[in-house]
């Protein structure tokens, strides 16, 4: 299954979308939080995303869904970081809110969909009406 | 001996000292964090590098690797980057030369540029790095020697942060406030400014 990678500021807003995203696609056991600082301040960590990028790969890719100011730069550190340490692992970022984009994208994974159909999946919930 | 270990730590402790100063002036047009973050960054990168750290490449590189993943904000990714760009042009160098220290200048600015997609004129770090980076080379290109060029850029650099205080933010959290980020000068630069003195002190005292 295509794995998700959650970003956030946050470890427990991290945490918190990849329960909700389980919820949708129980036995997926790639959908990877990546929140908070080791220290458990908030901010983006490029290694902890690198490394749940590694950890939520099971050879069919990656989305990631990232939130706000620096959550995508660390996340394009992170995918450049992995290109330089030669490992080939097809992640993308999709440029998605990340609650509704997590819970779509891991419907789609879990349904067996590929890097390309996850990445639309999530990106289609920007559209999405509420009301 | 002195080295790069010397300069990065020269570099962390202006860094520190410029903590609540830096974040006093993130407060006003940002989200109050900068100095926190950068002297956070700079302490884990001073617990990583020792003084047999001499070969400058690995040095900057480890640094860039450590202020990626402990600066939290979004100077991490950008000077991190910048700090590992460095770092691949330095590789095996134990001493830099003037055309060293204007790929260093140019490998930086890339660096950013490739990570937080602004220019001149956005009211942020590279408003100060890119009139260094040419006042530098047009020094040393003009026949000047590394202390007058880096001389040189660091009043690049300072007359860079005063510019920044006259124009409108257009990246980063700072461009929430649009015209109200105007008088203030921007903390990034400000990062900057300090971390090319410390170059510049140290470079000085060898």
């Amino acid at each position: 299954m295509v794995g998700i990678v959650i970003v956030s500021h946050s470890w427990k807003i991290a945490e918190g979308v990849c329960d909700l995203a389980h919820e949708m696609a129980q036995g997926h056991e790639g959908i990877i939080p990546a929140g908070g600082l080791d220290d458990g301040s908030t901010g983006t960590d490029t290694q902890r995303i690198a490394d749940a990028i590694v950890e939520a790969d099971s050879g069919e890719g990656v989305v990631i869904l990232a939130d706000i100011g620096s959550a995508i730069m660390s996340a394009e550190a992170a995918i450049e970081l992995l290109e330089d340490e030669g490992r080939e692992i097809n992640a993308v970022i999709a440029d998605a809110p990340i609650v509704e984009g997590a819970v779509c994208a891991a419907v789609e994974a879990a349904g067996g969909g590929s890097v390309d159909s996850v990445l639309s999946c999530a990106e289609e919930s920007r559209e999405a009406n509420k009301l | 001996m002195r080295g790069v270990y010397e300069c990065v730590s020269l570099i962390a402790e202006r860094i520190t000292e410029n903590k609540d100063f830096l974040t006093e002036l993130d407060r006003e047009i940002g989200d109050s964090d900068h100095g926190i973050n950068m002297a956070r960054g700079f302490s884990a990168v001073m617990e990583k590098l020792s003084p047999e750290d001499t070969d400058i490449g690995a040095a900057l590189k480890k640094a860039g690797m450590t202020l990626l993943s402990k600066v939290g904000g979004a100077s991490g990714p950008l000077y991190g980057t910048a700090y590992m760009e460095a770092g691949k042009i330095t590789a095996g160098k134990t001493e830099l030369t003037p055309s060293d220290m204007k790929a260093i200048f140019s490998a930086a600015i890339a660096g950013i540029q490739k990570r937080g997609h602004a220019v001149k004129g956005e009211k942020t770090m590279l408003d100060a790095l890119i009139p260094a980076s040419e006042a530098f080379t047009a020094e040393i290109d003009g026949g000047a020697d590394m202390s007058k060029a880096l001389d040189a850029a660091c009043v690049a650099a300072r007359e860079g942060v005063e510019y920044t205080k006259t124009i409108i933010a257009t990246k980063g959290r700072a461009s929430y406030l649009g015209e109200r980020s105007i008088g203030h000068q921007d903390p990034g630069a400000t990062s900057t400014l300090i971390t090319l003195e410390a170059i510049c002190d140290y470079y000085k005292g060898a």
